[in-house]
């Protein structure tokens, strides 16, 4: 997927060449693009990379979304969730001054733009400092770790994830952006009703009559405004992000989510199929939501997931047990990541622990790991009795813990004895403390 | 090309087989870095290459072949790779645009249910030229993204029927596809129906499968290799298998015998 920083814009393939003929230590310039403002070459793969518009959900799937690359996201039961991660992708649109376009068949686009909330902007440094624990991710913890010092070493990934604060913003969900700020951003919407006539006549074709239009309409405006990488080069260049709500859903003219064979199974597939092929030409980014608890057949749901780059699913509790199950007391649901991209390497590095929850506090949609995994397998099972602080004296505590680096710790922790600082480990770990 | 799967399948660029079809597969994995594998592998053996890169754009393939050491883009210039870019030319096809007179590879996106003759005849043309090249191999990632367009289990094993006759039997080449099937086993889809008909009619058979236990930084799966009839290195009717764990790295894979990860041990 290099087509927009490769052979698209046309640096790349001169360069390396270059590179390979003269000295390895050849520093690699990236040209004008890194000019594009709210982007940031992948230090992975040198992919060009844009925010979510959450800071942790930019770490959670390797550092952000890369450019002509789409973002599945499985909506929660009551669309809450989900529509705020919409709300923030196109605010953070917004904030760095990228073109939008918003596709929707339930609710008219307007009505959403008009719900995006507004950035905490005064600084960024600031906007950290707000948050606690961003700061404490940032600043290495030099000063401020006296009383947990015992903690200092443990990743810090156990806080809250971060990304780069210069890279993504923060936003204050219980304000709304000012509407000249929103205006001063091209924004151009697609609402089905409006598009389409009720009564069309039907074309022999793989996609219905609703997402045609809609990929029509997706690819009038690149070609329009130049966002297609084969464009002359001249003009600046920048991105245009794609946000589309509730694909799938019946409003949109398909029928997998009411029955379990559907007649028209492959017309999502199809245009997600064409969406890539649009989004992978040109400096695009998009994010699409799909109602898969509504989906009956789970072999759809497995192919949207296939067509799409990145794929993470939200799980909210409410309404489910889980909302007054002590352990998720802090949280407001789980987070699953089922895909992650491979892009022009083998290999795609993503964070170790696949338990994640989320929040959403005023001014942060954080995601971390969740604690009702730690407690649950790090709980020792009751057979080793503990022994007296006394006999334990003087051994250190890292003996207790498996030490190989590699073994993830979920794997570890589920030997028994190695409680480190779980439930049952705690009154261990205080008492060795106490000890020394 | 990764040095300890050929020695696993004993295959080497100089020591080709020939007539072998080739069928990679996943479920809950991903074996798409067998097939960058199998494409340097045989480019570096000099066969004429007719790659159909159905899911990703060609400058992802690029980028991973010369990783690998292979330059894509001069192999496309000599003529030894032909590359079918199914993301650009779907587009049009897809929207039902009006191209000029002639066949497009993809027309079959055209009209629901129609079959795979002009895909056919496009792999038929661009094997049948470069004949200073070695024996053709015809490589297709993915199989099952042409089921997500619309297009039957039954017209795509008369694809991999036609292609099969035509480049294992008839041009002495190789054929590689790669099938992924959805995670659900419960119930009879139609990828694994695909899997299953194209497993029969396969010579050697690659399946990558995720862990049972779950994701793991060091391992990232384990490949069962299944060789069958006379394909077999050891020649015996029976069909051999062999389970392997893998991880992939930056540049390449390492394939190990069950529970001899270096993490491990």
């Amino acid at each position: 997927m290099a087509a927009p920083l490769r052979s698209g814009i046309g640096v790349g393939s001169r360069q390396d060449t270059r590179a390979v003929h003269g000295t390895s230590f050849q520093k690699k310039s990236r040209g004008k693009l890194v000019s594009i403002p709210g982007t940031r070459p992948s230090v992975q793969n040198g992919q060009l990379l844009v925010s979510t518009g959450v800071t942790s959900l930019d770490y959670v799937i390797g550092g952000g979304l890369a450019v002509g690359t789409l973002l599945l996201i499985e909506e929660d039961k009551y669309d809450s969730y989900s529509r705020m991660l919409l709300k923030y992708f196109l605010a953070e649109g917004v904030v760095c001054g990228h073109s939008l376009f918003l596709g929707s068949a339930r609710d008219p686009p307007e009505e959403i733009l008009q719900e995006l909330p507004a950035p905490v902007l005064d600084d960024i440094g600031c906007a950290a400092g707000d948050e606690g624990q961003a700061k404490l991710c940032d600043s290495e913890g030099e000063d401020s770790m006296k009383i947990a010092w015992r903690y200092q070493n443990f990743p810090k990934v156990q806080t809250a994830l971060a990304a780069s604060s210069r890279f993504g913003h923060y936003y204050d969900v219980s304000k709304t952006m000012d509407p000249e700020m929103r205006q001063a951003s091209k924004c151009n919407t697609f609402f089905l009703p409006d598009e389409l006539p009720l009564k069309s006549e039907a074309e022999p074709s793989t996609m219905n009559a609703g997402y045609r239009a809609l990929l029509r309409s997706i690819q009038n405006l690149i070609h329009r405004e130049g966002f297609d990488t084969a464009a002359p080069q001249n003009k600046s260049r920048n991105i245009l992000r794609i946000g589309l709500h509730s694909l799938g859903s019946p409003l949109w003219g398909d029928d997998i989510c009411c029955k379990e064979s559907p007649s028209d199974a492959v017309s999502l597939t199809s245009f997600l199929y064409g969406f890539r092929a649009l989004l992978r030409s040109s400096l695009c980014v998009g994010m699409v939501t799909v109602p898969s608890h509504l989906i009956q057949n789970r072999a759809i749901m497995g192919r949207v997931t296939k067509l799409c780059d990145t794929a993470i699913a939200l799980e909210s509790f409410r309404g489910s047990e889980r909302e007054t199950n002590p352990l998720y007391k802090d949280y407001h649901g789980l987070l699953h990541v089922r895909q992650t991209p491979h892009l022009n390497c083998l290999v795609c590095e993503v964070p170790d622990t696949k338990d994640l929850a989320f929040k959403l506090k005023r001014k942060q949609f954080a995601i971390e790991p969740h604690a009702a995994v730690d407690l649950l397998v790090r709980q020792p099972p009751s057979e080793p009795p503990i022994e007296p602080p006394t006999a334990r004296r003087g051994r250190p505590v890292r003996d207790y813990m498996c030490n190989c680096k590699s073994c993830s710790p979920s794997v570890c922790a589920m030997q028994p004895g190695s409680g480190r600082g779980g439930v049952g480990g705690g009154g261990e770990l205080l008492s060795d403390m106490a000890g020394i | 090309m990764f040095p300890e799967l050929n020695s696993i399948l004993s295959i080497s660029p100089e020591n080709i087989p020939q007539g072998q079809f080739v069928v990679l597969s996943d479920r809950s994995g991903d074996a798409s870095f067998l097939i960058h594998h199998f494409l340097s592998l045989y480019l570096r053996a000099g066969c004429k290459v007719c790659f159909l890169g159905l899911v990703q754009s060609f400058s992802h393939y690029s980028a991973i072949a010369q990783r690998l050491g292979i330059s894509l883009p001069q192999a496309r210039e000599r003529g030894q790779l032909v590359f079918l870019e199914g993301l650009k030319e779907s587009l049009g096809e897809l929207l039902l645009e009006d191209v000029g007179p002639g066949e497009g590879p993809l027309d079959f996106l055209r009209c629901p249910q129609s079959d795979l003759r002009s895909l056919f005849a496009f792999v038929r043309r661009s094997v049948s030229k470069g004949v200073e090249w070695g024996p053709p191999v015809l490589l297709v990632d993915d199989v099952s993204v042409l089921l997500s367009l619309g297009v039957t289990v039954g017209a795509l094993q008369d694809f991999s029927h036609y292609c099969k006759a035509a480049l294992c039997r008839e041009l002495k080449g190789n054929m590689v596809m790669l099938v992924r099937v959805e995670e659900d086993e419960e119930e009879e889809q139609s990828s694994e129906l695909l899997l299953k008909a194209l497993s029969h009619q396969c010579s050697l058979a690659l399946h990558v499968q995720g862990l049972s236990t779950g994701y793991c930084k060091d391992i990232h799966g384990q490949v069962e290799v299944c060789w069958r009839g006379g394909a077999a290195p050891t020649a015996g009717f029976q069909q051999q298998k062999k389970l392997f764990q893998y991880k992939v790295h930056d540049k390449g894979a390492t394939f190990f015998a069950r529970g001899t990860s270096s993490a491990i041990l």
